[in-house]
């Protein structure tokens, strides 16, 4: 009765602690977020009145959206470089397009900003898919290509707000319920993304590609497409996020967005996806982008220099994954006890 | 192998296009003195990180936070020389606190088993975030000319910079270790099967580790001769160095996967980019084209062995 009642209860503990190991992830980003905002609204009750956070969520809605692109990548073991680049080929050319064709509709405009995206993640994915190369090499070799492209075509010039249809200006900062609609349409994505990567067969094959893509192709999985459908997905939303740039900011030159795809794969990996692929959500990596976002925010409102940011997201992203790491190795040594009982 | 072999043929055929191109169109001037001794100028930090960079991609791993240690190590001179440190004393502290960044890389990727583009990334944030709390926004510039010089002038009698003289030295330094040692047999195997490696007796995570300490004090020997040669200390010198040199790097033959590549080709890849750079510039081409022709030739160099792989793959069937 004792081997048995203890195979069982080691059992059900290797288990707990696998849900929680999944759990802790979106909770500790919530806890750190906590962390985070209350001392802060303690020592400025106005962090927390509706016009700040609404602040909030909309300066991180950017890098949210192209964390949850970068996402659907990440889970297949690739990553996308690029994503700045296309944000800023797609901001700009936009931004150009509403100026040169002032009577075109708003939604046509987007739509153009999201095909610009939409053609730069399909070049991405062939390179990685047909190609057959390394995404990280592809990536930054369009990272270059794209934002060359970008200057070339600006030709030094940048595009004014004065320029723009106000019915664009308006997206970027009018509300819907007291919640301003790029946070909305953020939250959109946000939701259709976890929905098929949950839900959906070919959202579960891209986690069966990131664990072992060998093992993925055998169980008839088409690896190549998918991949060059994640690489579109991405390329598609950084469009969108392009597009909504210009809403946002009104001014766009050739500049936007640089440097803008470490911010994304650190926020993505902060949100508890892994870079080798196999698992993460979403909702973690935008979790990650708006704590990323947070943080500098509650620095200005706490006076600390600004110069501080940047050493503590690179602290913040460090300890996620070493806190992931010391967690996955005690799960795994539970799981191995476990197994071993079991077997004796 | 072969693959190898000839992208390397083709990097020293593009070379002497360039070279050609260059003299032919500037009437001469392309390859005078004057303009070599600025073309080396241009390719010092470059050329001195792509060096140990090489090892660390041959043995698998990847290091982003090169041109952050750059950072921090200029931000460090300018913070102890106001302070009222000796340059003496300044530029070996710089070099040990690169080497210690470097440690960190290493050590959580061979001790805590992270993967090293992950940990790089943040601490690209992390170090460029100290060298701002370090020195904030601004500039230190008041060094002295006799150190100056070694980022702006020649060695006397020659057209040579000294950064160059610097690279040129470490660069036979690192050829040796990756070419010609026990060691560098090690970090190739490292890079070809890891497993494979550790079984065969070699203590891979050592190699690692000092594979990562000598990108860290590199970066930061970089960081001095950049802050030399503009005769400025910033935080923000070098931000976003990391993916030039990487670029240049993979441009030059090394697999991103580890176990393949050369010292040779990256040095080429370098000189290619430099060369490159400094042709537009001279023809009044704006810069731009420069970045569309980086990420074409980044895309070339990885596509073209898997090419020719398919091509050879594709005979063999039909034969």
């Amino acid at each position: 009765m004792t081997a048995a009642t203890a195979v069982a209860t080691r059992r059900t503990a290797a288990r707990r602690l696998s849900t929680r190991v999944g759990r802790v992830r979106e909770l500790g980003i919530v806890v750190a977020l906590a962390l985070v905002i209350i001392p802060t609204a303690i020592v400025n009750p106005r962090f927390v009145q509706a016009q700040s956070l609404r602040d909030l969520l909309l300066n991180a809605s950017i890098v949210a959206l192209l964390a949850v692109g970068q996402t659907l990548v990440v889970v297949t073991r690739n990553v996308d470089l690029s994503v700045g680049s296309v944000l800023g080929l797609s901001a700009f050319l936009t931004a150009q397009w509403f100026a040169d064709h002032p009577g075109t509709p708003l939604l046509a405009g987007i739509g153009f900003g999201v095909a610009v995206g939409l053609a730069c993640g399909l070049l991405n994915g062939l390179l990685v898919a047909l190609g057959n190369v390394p995404s990280l090499v592809v990536t930054l070799g369009t990272l270059y290509v794209f934002r060359g492209i970008d200057y070339a075509l600006a030709e030094g010039r940048q595009v004014n707000a004065a320029n723009l249809p106000d019915a664009l200006l308006d997206l970027g900062s009018s509300r819907v319920l007291g919640i301003p609609i790029l946070v909305l349409i953020t939250v959109v994505v946000i939701a259709a993304a976890a929905l098929y990567l949950h839900s959906y067969r070919s959202g579960r094959e891209l986690y069966a590609i990131g664990s072992n893509p060998e093992a993925a192709t055998l169980a008839g999985i088409p690896v190549a497409k998918r991949t060059l459908a994640t690489f579109v997905l991405s390329g598609l939303i950084a469009g969108l996020a392009g597009a909504l740039w210009v809403a946002r900011y009104g001014t766009v030159d050739a500049a936007a967005g640089t440097g803008l795809e470490l911010q994304v794969v650190a926020a993505v990996v902060v949100g508890g996806v892994a870079i080798f692929g196999g698992s993460g959500t979403v909702a973690g990596a935008a979790l990650g982008a708006l704590l990323l976002g947070t943080i500098t925010s509650c620095l200005v409102v706490l006076q600390i220099p600004a110069f501080w940011q940047q050493a503590i997201a690179g602290a913040l992203l460090i300890s996620a994954i070493t806190v992931d790491r010391l967690l996955a190795l005690r799960l795994a040594k539970a799981l191995r006890t476990t197994e071993g009982t079991s077997h004796a | 192998m072969r693959n190898l072999l000839r992208w390397e043929t083709a990097l020293v055929f593009l070379l002497i296009v360039v070279a050609l191109t260059g003299q032919v169109s500037t009437d001469g001037s392309f390859l005078s003195g004057g303009n070599l001794f600025y073309l080396g100028l241009d390719i010092g930090e470059i050329a001195l990180i792509a060096l140990p960079l090489t090892l660390v991609i041959v043995a698998g791993e990847i290091d982003l936070s090169v041109a952050s240690v750059l950072g921090l190590s200029s931000a460090l001179i300018g913070w102890l020389w106001n302070a009222g440190w000796p340059l003496e004393t300044i530029l070996p502290t710089v070099i040990v606190v690169g080497a210690l960044c470097g440690a960190f890389n290493g050590l959580l990727v061979t001790r805590l088993g992270l993967p090293s583009l992950a940990v790089t990334i943040g601490t690209l944030a992390l170090y460029r975030g100290l060298a701002l709390v370090v020195l904030g926004d601004t500039a230190v510039a008041d060094f002295p000319a006799s150190y100056t010089s070694f980022g702006t002038a020649p060695v006397p009698g020659t057209d040579i910079p000294y950064p160059i003289v610097l690279a040129v030295i470490l660069a036979i330094l690192f050829g040796i270790a990756l070419h010609a040692s026990s060691f560098g047999r090690s970090v190739y195997a490292i890079g070809a099967n890891e497993e494979g490696a550790r079984f065969s007796g070699i203590r891979v995570k050592r190699i690692k580790l000092i594979l990562f300490v000598l990108a860290g004090a590199v970066a930061a020997i970089a960081g001095i001769v950049y802050t030399f040669r503009f005769s400025s200390a910033r935080a923000d010198n070098g931000v976003g160095l990391e993916l030039a040199v990487v670029a240049a790097v993979l441009l030059g033959g090394v697999s991103i996967f580890g176990g393949r590549g050369s010292l040779f080709g990256v040095l080429a890849g370098v000189l290619l980019l430099g060369g490159l750079r400094n042709l537009l510039i001279l023809q009044d081409t704006s810069t731009e084209v420069l970045t569309i022709v980086t990420g074409l030739l980044l895309l070339v160099s990885v596509l073209a062995p898997s090419l020719t792989q398919r091509v050879a793959t594709l005979r063999k069937a039909h034969s």
